[in-house]
């Protein structure tokens, strides 16, 4: 049995984990060690954290808390934001973090994705690309937490990093943030086709038809934020996952033979 | 005393961290003389075949690891790429590997428009091949974490622990006498790598 992985996307703002709609109202959600805790017993595929204020304060990665973090995790742990340098990548993975999400950094200078792959290995380096309309409607890639556009179409963009050595994209669609109004499948479908390594996609799981909705356009793994840390419709916070049989129903497996 | 051999690659926090949970301290080291009091390694590794063979011999490495391995058959463990270095050598590379195992380290294979990517990334599960230690007592259904493009290709298969199919079936845990290994990493599969992990800590 194989398939699609399902991973939490955790958003860390201070020392505390937050939910965001569209990028922007960030909602307190909690501790994010006690968040791991809940995720090691729901068994969960992998975790994502993502720290939304590291570049936009100009900030290093938040090493003391990547490393209280990493030491709960027994899955494994994807670590994202403000990242900027091969040396600020080494310390990541020695702290136990398997892979490292590049976004800013990967738009501003590429050669960065490049780097952390030779030294590392493609598996280790994943490339966020947060997509949304530009006032004249066009899909662009955005950059420093959905502020600021590169002027790029996804495709290229996305074909580019693979070539530079990402060995996954986390494609994020900001308009669908949060809304737990499904994912932009279209979009999915666009850059999945367009590139072979494996697509993350994210922005706008609301349900596990969702998730499977997704994985049939064509990502190899979905991520979900509110999905995992909010139950009912008034959006109360609960850390949840589901559990090994349910995610087999949902999911159609991989042929592997 | 566990030693995690430090050679530069692998994710060996997140091995240590794995231990702890299993009741183990490991020792994490590059240095021979603790490598030669070892009564258990660990040979982990992340990266690429050559990258790994050239940093073991220029750490001056390799002659302390057979010592212990093959003469004193001290138990061993390798992760991933640490399993992948126990055979001939690899496609990926063209150094000779440590030549413990009459193994090969072949790349994923498929046919033309197979909708199957490498590397391998994502949760499989095993089918245990024969009866061994540490694979004995795991919770049931037991799945592992796997981050591989390449995997072992035994001679023998009487080397071989466990298969998981992907595209094919390989072999994704292997054991020779003292020498064990699993191309999955049981520090990062939860309660069945826990399991692995206890059941390697308790050899004797």
């Amino acid at each position: 049995m194989y398939r699609a992985r399902v991973i939490p996307c955790l958003l860390l703002r201070g020392q505390g984990l937050v939910k965001t709609v569209r990028f922007t109202q960030p909602t307190y959600i909690g501790d994010p060690i006690n968040a791991v805790k809940i995720f090691n017993d729901r068994e969960v595929d992998e975790l994502a954290f993502l720290d939304i204020t590291a570049t936009r304060e100009h900030r290093d990665p938040s090493f003391d808390q990547v490393r209280d973090i990493a030491s709960e995790c027994f899955m494994p742990v994807c670590y994202g934001g403000g990242i900027r340098t091969v040396d600020h990548a080494r310390r990541l993975f020695s702290l136990g973090v398997e892979k490292v999400l590049i976004n800013t950094a990967a738009a501003e200078s590429p050669g960065l994705v490049t780097e952390i792959a030779n030294d590392f290995g493609s598996q280790s380096v994943m490339v966020g690309v947060d997509v949304k309309r530009d006032w004249l409607g066009r899909q662009r890639v955005f950059v420093r937490c959905g502020g600021k556009s590169t002027g790029r179409a996804p495709v290229p963009y996305a074909r580019e990093m693979a070539d530079r050595g990402a060995g996954e994209v986390m494609l994020n669609a900001i308009d669908r943030d949060g809304t737990m109004a499904g994912f932009d499948l279209d979009l999915i479908r666009e850059v999945s086709d367009a590139m072979s390594i494996p697509l993350v996609a994210c922005g706008g799981a609301g349900s596990l038809a969702h998730l499977s909705a997704a994985v049939a356009a064509g990502a190899s793994a979905v991520a979900a934020g509110s999905l995992f840390v909010f139950a009912g419709p008034r959006r109360a916070v609960l850390i949840n996952y589901p559990s090994a049989v349910e995610l087999r129903a949902a999911f159609p497996q991989v042929a592997t033979s | 005393m566990v030693v995690i051999v430090n050679y530069g690659l692998g994710n060996l926090a997140s091995i240590a961290n794995m231990g702890r949970k299993a009741g183990e301290t490991c020792v994490i080291s590059d240095d021979a003389g603790v490598i030669a009091t070892a009564d258990k390694l660990i040979l982990p590794g992340v990266g690429a075949f050559d990258h790994g063979m050239s940093n073991l011999a220029d750490r001056g490495l390799i002659p302390v690891l057979e010592q212990r391995v093959i003469l004193q058959q001290v138990p061993i463990l390798g992760l991933c790429l640490g399993v992948q270095l126990f055979g001939r050598g690899s496609e990926e590379g063209t150094r000779p590997g440590l030549g413990w195992m009459a193994a090969d380290t072949r790349r994923f294979q498929f046919p033309e428009g197979s909708p199957l990517k490498v590397p391998h990334m994502g949760w499989n599960l095993i089918d245990v091949a024969k009866p061994s230690a540490l694979v004995n007592h795991l919770p049931p259904e037991p799945r592992f974490y796997f981050v591989h493009a390449y995997h072992l290709l035994c001679d023998d298969d009487a080397d071989v622990m466990c298969w998981t199919t992907y595209g094919y079936r390989f072999a994704s845990g292997i054991q020779r006498r003292n020498i064990w290994g699993t191309q999955f990493h049981p520090e990062k599969s939860h309660a069945f790598g826990l399991a692995l992990m206890k059941n390697f800590f308790a050899l004797s």
